[in-house]
């Protein structure tokens, strides 16, 4: 594992400066926005990669929480189970919004689920705490990206730098939620630490759905989905996208991986202080 | 166009800033180890 | 036998309600600092009729998640001080009826502000509701409940933070911040009786279920977690 990291390291790299190439020379320049429009190959797989990873800790939430009683873990597994079934019942059966494939629901559906059990069977216990740290932080740098990158962009498009709509204020509250997460796990030192921010991600993902549809009323000024929904897209421009989109992802994980190991070895080194600390009462004053 | 730029260098600039703290974590935690080691013997 | 859920609770409500009525220490402080808050808009804003009533749903909700903060924070803490939380903890008796009563406990000191607090705000604002003014009353409770039951919820949380009397906002704003835009904007468009609150109602309906069914089911990992 440890001999990997250099080599992803450097595909990483020459990934990264590929899509900056294809971002800036390969893909046309869009008629209407001109220049600017580059950077939403930026701000796009920075907002997917954020959010994939607040999906992940979210995930990681639970597992913590059901985790900690056998049988919260099978409960927990069946209706994990039942909500795959039901998104793909539901996705050919029920009416969906127009452009929105039932395929792809399905898919999503599945693809959640499965996250959810490769996260059980590969971080199990303490581990999956570690990664629930791991991906809240790394989630609110990629975040605060999409947060910055986003009114760069809207300000020479739209004439303004922020707008309440609703992709912009659920990030944006989603960003809160997050940072609250991390503050209450640098003010909390305590051992159930973990059990707390558990709670806190979950009570977060609840909120995200209220803070879209209470948005949602009002009109919305966000271009529209371009991927997966109706909109049309230059191939080249979506190649860039898709690319860009891959080097972030592996740059994450990259990232997501030192940050890691440096939880690990910080509570390593915790547990062999307190460790010491119970061996040596003399060093006391 | 200088928006297209300042958009680029403000991401690197957060991704770098962020390494830069994981990195001196990284530093001060070895030093902590290093510490620990020395109590031990 | 162990007694049902519900006489727990009010033994536990009637408990906290006799305490405050002997102490009033949470009802005083809230009171004084929605009273303050309610001033420095006023004379921040200065503004008319028709601007008060745009604004007021905002100024109102705002002194209030304010002010039950800092019931809030009183919460748990009373029962920190002789180790009576750890006698909770041990105690067969469920978690949640303890819960519930602090939720109810901190409604009613809550609502108690708000209907002592509503006629300054009429006064300093001029106020006069254009839209069914019976409503206000929906949004009030459906409003409180949602602030009172997350906010119980995350100062148990934060009761094992460091400095947990600024932990608890921290927690609860970016949480609330759907309950307290429908707040907002049921209040304005009963106020202004532009368009149906109808909407917000429903919203706030929604909030109330989800994070009161999430806080039953989640307290005693809460309670038992040291």
């Amino acid at each position: 594992m440890k001999r990997l990291f250099p080599i992803f390291a450097i595909l990483t790299a020459a990934l990264l400066s590929y899509a900056l190439y294809a971002a800036l020379v390969g893909a046309p320049t869009e008629q209407t926005m001109g220049e600017v429009q580059r950077i939403f190959y930026y701000h796009v797989p920075s907002a997917w990669t954020a959010f994939l990873l607040f999906a992940i800790n979210f995930l990681a939430s639970i597992q913590y929480l059901v985790g900690m009683n056998p049988k919260a873990t099978r409960v927990a597994n069946w209706i994990a189970g039942a909500i795959a079934v039901a998104t793909v019942l539901a996705a050919y059966l029920l009416p969906l919004p127009e452009g929105v494939r039932p395929s792809a629901v399905a898919t999503s559906g599945i693809a959640v689920v499965g996250l959810y059990f490769l996260i059980q069977r590969f971080f199990p216990e303490q581990k999956v705490d570690v990664l629930a740290v791991t991906t809240a932080e790394v989630g609110v740098v990629f975040c605060t990206i999409v947060l910055i990158t986003g009114p760069l962009w809207a300000r020479p498009v739209w004439g303004i730098w922020w707008t309440w709509d609703v992709r912009l204020t659920s990030t944006l509250v989603l960003w809160l939620i997050y940072v609250s997460y991390i503050m209450l796990r640098r003010f909390s030192s305590s051992s159930q630490t973990p059990v707390l921010a558990a709670a806190l991600a979950v009570f977060g993902a609840l909120d995200v759905p209220l803070v879209y549809f209470s948005i949602w009323i009002f009109r919305t000024q966000h271009p529209q989905p371009v991927v997966g929904g109706g909109g049309s897209i230059d191939p080249r421009m979506l190649h860039t996208l898709l690319i860009n989109w891959l080097a972030f992802m592996c740059f994450a994980i990259l990232v997501c991986w030192s940050r890691y190991r440096l939880e690990v070895l910080t509570r390593d080194a915790e547990e062999t202080a307190a460790l010491e600390a119970m061996l040596e009462p003399r060093s006391l004053p | 166009m200088n928006f297209l730029y300042a958009a680029y260098a403000v991401t690197w600039i957060i991704h770098i800033v962020y390494l830069g703290t994981l990195l001196r974590r990284y530093t001060r935690l070895r030093d902590e180890m290093k510490r620990l080691n020395k109590t031990e013997d | 036998m162990t007694p049902s859920t519900s006489s727990l609770a009010a033994v536990t409500l009637k408990k906290d309600l006799r305490l405050e009525w002997r102490s009033k220490d949470a009802i005083n402080a809230m009171l004084f600092f929605a009273l303050l808050v309610v001033v420095i808009f006023s004379f921040s804003f200065d503004p008319t009729a028709e601007e008060s009533r745009e604004i007021a749903g905002g100024l109102i909700w705002v002194a209030f998640l304010f002010a039950a903060v800092v019931a809030l924070n009183q919460t748990w803490a009373r029962e920190l001080r002789n180790d009576v939380l750890d006698a909770y903890r041990v105690s067969p008796a469920p978690p949640n009826s303890l819960f519930l009563a602090k939720v109810l406990g901190n409604f009613i000191f809550v609502s108690v502000l708000e209907l002592v607090m509503a006629p300054l705000f009429i006064v300093f604002y001029n106020l006069r509701a254009l839209g069914p003014s019976y409503q206000l009353l929906l949004v009030g409770a459906l409003g409180t409940w949602a602030l009172v039951v997350n906010g119980t919820f995350f100062a148990a949380m934060s009761l094992r933070t460091r400095s947990r009397e600024v932990m608890l906002p921290l927690l609860l704003f970016p949480i609330s911040i759907p309950a307290i835009l429908a707040m907002v904007q049921a209040t304005r468009n009963i106020l202004t009786g532009e368009a149906s609150a109808q909407f917000w109602i429903v919203l706030l309906g929604a909030y109330d279920v989800v994070f009161t069914i999430a806080c039953l089911l989640l307290f005693e990992t809460i309670l038992q977690a040291e």
